[in-house]
């Protein structure tokens, strides 16, 4: 799966999970970007994404990263 | 109706539901109730979910939610927030991570026993704690630990975890069974009907502090609202059946009686063999059984003369063996069991005929149980749309009614007026204020009267208890017995007194004796106990619900007059000074 897939495939997520079909998100989105963006909806987020893409994050693994993009290259180096 | 909700568990329930949630409240008719949830862990998207299926089953939750793990101080302390928030429905959400007094292997046996005793009497504390709200409480029994140090031992070992959690679980039933207010949400079952790997994640626990999985979450809060559903009585009363490919294999017109499959010849036979042994469980604690078929009346009911089929044509209250739509056919089920549409579950392998039902009468409940026998009892089982909150002499009995009614109906068309008719049943009747044994009859019957129900109040058992004790209140229940057989408990009246006026708060039947006569008795009795206590004068109140417009004109039949009309609803007033009595036909109190 190329990175603009999985990309797409996480804005769809976001989508769900905030409830806003127009949602979009880039590189560079992080949790202060989105005000809905709290603990629970993160802990959401961390939830469909392990479901979707059949992947598990670690303990801790998402608590470094900055923003989007940093969570998308952990995704590309999970998924190859 | 989302399909999202129903068993199997949809994964993508945790992301949709905000949509379904819109979807959800644009239907109509909610009760509205006031649900704590105090937790040992967090509790947020349990929350969340079990709003979702509350609203499924027509109630709109208000919730209160505890500070992060604060469930023993919010049950034990003073309290002003939950006090002030009135609750309905208290959940405590704690599992094996909150179990403090475990034991250890350098302990005596006699250390375990008062770790046992101090870890039991935590939750003691916290019911007895609660008591003050006067409201359901649900407890989480325990799910077992992920690991077990001591092997299999752990079980069987005194100093074993996984035995103390067993020994916790029994007394918890024990309490409970004894508690009149206590249920026990099990999620012991729970746990192990998805796995405790599958239940318990511990990226979950570390990371977000969910002592249950995101995974668990969507059935966890499923089974709670099943309880809630219960304790507000709406659990489903009547499972209608199809026949050929569901109560047996292989289709009776074309196969005929001798080649169905049914009894323990084949595996399929077996499955089949298994369903129908469910329905009969089902039917033996109270559940109503009725048919729905496409199929020559004579063929349908010639198909449980089968030597090994367990479901015998004598155990269905209605059967419709026909060619007309099966959504008519429901229609006229629910109208002659008397009960409501919303109280079906329809059980049929064809697709086409369960989407058509579902379609015309969406009130139906129609699980999507396939086409493969082995799976039906799941979606009947899993889907909780039968959930009792307690077994009652009286459930067990309700088919016995049915079934005396279809008598007297016979023996009614014998006699020329009706009221020689009734009084050739010989009913006598039983009409008192609440007494103990009773109370729980009488909440059950509170919360599940639909019909002949002037006002549709609900009660907990707790405030049905503290009704009968008090001073400002009349209360009186109604039991019925005739030549048939004993109708047991099936009236009630609560009246509140307010300056020389009865106000009368409640009033319901069970329309299984409906213009029997015992309407009339119960208000002769509301009447006598007025008198006794001077009373001048009773106001009746009509609350319009989609259910009871049988009895808007109840007021106005037995001489009320109207005070105030208000959109659908209306007071009544009745001066008893001048009251007449009016049943003649039931010997009450056998005087």
């Amino acid at each position: 799966m190329s990175r603009e897939e999985i990309f797409s495939k996480v804005q769809d997520i976001f989508r769900d999970i905030f409830d806003e079909d127009d949602l979009v998100i880039e590189d560079t989105t992080s949790s202060d970007d989105l005000e809905d963006w709290d603990s629970l909806n993160h802990i959401n987020l961390v939830s469909a994404i392990e479901k979707e893409f059949k992947i598990r994050f670690a303990l801790g693994e998402l608590q470094s990263l900055k923003d989007v993009g940093a969570m998308i290259d952990l995704m590309v180096k999970k998924l190859s | 109706m989302p399909s999202r909700l129903s068993y199997p568990y949809h994964d993508r329930l945790l992301s949709k539901k905000k949509s379904i949630k819109k979807e959800l409240l644009s239907q109509e008719n909610f009760i509205e109730k006031n649900i704590a949830v105090l937790g040992g862990s967090t509790t947020s998207e349990i929350i969340n979910i079990l709003d979702l299926y509350l609203l499924k089953n027509g109630i709109k939750a208000s919730f209160y939610e505890s500070e992060y793990n604060k469930y023993y101080e919010d049950a034990l302390f003073e309290n002003p927030e939950l006090e002030a928030f009135k609750p309905d429905v208290i959940y405590i959400h704690t599992t094996q991570v909150n179990l403090i007094h475990t034991p250890h292997t350098a302990n005596t046996l006699e250390e375990i026993e008062q770790l046992f005793e101090k870890e039991l009497q935590r939750y003691t504390s916290i019911w007895k704690g609660l008591e003050k709200y006067n409201c359901a409480l649900i407890q989480n029994n325990f799910d077992l630990p992920p690991e077990r140090s001591m092997g299999n031992l752990d079980f069987y070992d005194p100093h074993g975890k996984v035995n103390f959690i067993h020994r916790l679980n029994q007394a918890f039933a024990h309490e409970a069974y004894a508690r009149k207010n206590l249920y026990i949400n099990d999620i012991n079952y729970l746990s192990s009907s998805v796995g405790l790997d599958t239940w318990f994640n511990k990226n979950y626990w570390y990371g977000y502090k969910y002592a249950v999985s995101y995974d668990a979450i969507p059935m966890l809060s499923h089974n709670l609202s099943n309880i809630i559903n219960a304790i507000y009585g709406k659990t489903k009363k009547c499972l209608v059946l199809d026949l050929d490919n569901t109560c047996w294999g292989g289709v009776i017109g074309d196969d005929g009686l001798d080649n169905i499959q049914i009894g323990s010849e084949t595996a399929i036979a077996e499955a089949f063999s298994a369903f129908q042994q469910y329905a009969k469980d089902l039917k033996d604690r109270g559940i109503t059984l009725a048919v729905c078929s496409k199929n020559d009346f004579a063929n349908a009911k010639e198909g449980f003369t089968h030597p090994d089929s367990i479901l015998k044509f004598e155990d269905f209250t209605s059967f419709k063996a026909n060619w007309d739509p099966k959504f008519q056919n429901m229609i006229e089920i629910a109208k002659e069991i008397n009960i409501g549409i919303d109280s079906l579950v329809f059980v049929d392998d064809n697709p086409v005929e369960r989407d058509i039902v579902s379609s015309q009468v969406p009130h139906v409940s129609v699980p999507d149980v396939g086409d493969d026998i082995t799976e039906y009892i799941a979606h009947l089982d899993k889907g909780g749309y039968f959930e009792p909150i307690a077994l009652l002499e009286d459930d067990t009995q309700r088919n016995k009614y049915y079934e005396d009614n279809k008598k007297r109906l016979d023996e009614e068309a014998q006699y020329t007026t009706y009221d020689d008719f009734l009084l050739s049943l010989d009913m006598q009747a039983e009409i008192k204020p609440f007494s103990p044994v009773y109370l729980d009859r009488i909440t059950q019957l509170t919360n599940k009267t639909n019909q002949f129900n002037l006002t549709t109040k609900r009660y907990t058992f707790a405030e049905i208890e503290n009704m009968a004790s008090s001073d400002a209140y009349i209360t009186l229940y109604g039991k019925l017995s005739d030549k048939f057989g004993d109708n047991g408990l099936i009236s009630i009246i609560i009246g509140e007194i307010k300056e020389q006026t009865c106000h009368i708060d409640l009033w319901l039947m069970s329309c299984r004796v409906l213009k029997r006569g015992m309407e009339e008795a119960m208000l002769d009795a509301l009447v006598h106990a007025c008198q006794t206590s001077n009373i001048k004068t009773i106001i009746g109140y009509y609350y319009k619900t989609n259910k009871n417009s049988m009895v808007e004109d109840l007021f106005a039949k037995f001489g009320f007059s109207l005070q105030t009309q208000n959109g659908e609803d209306s007071i009544w007033e009745l001066s008893i000074k001048s009251y007449q009595q009016k049943q003649k036909n039931i010997r009450v109190n056998d005087e």
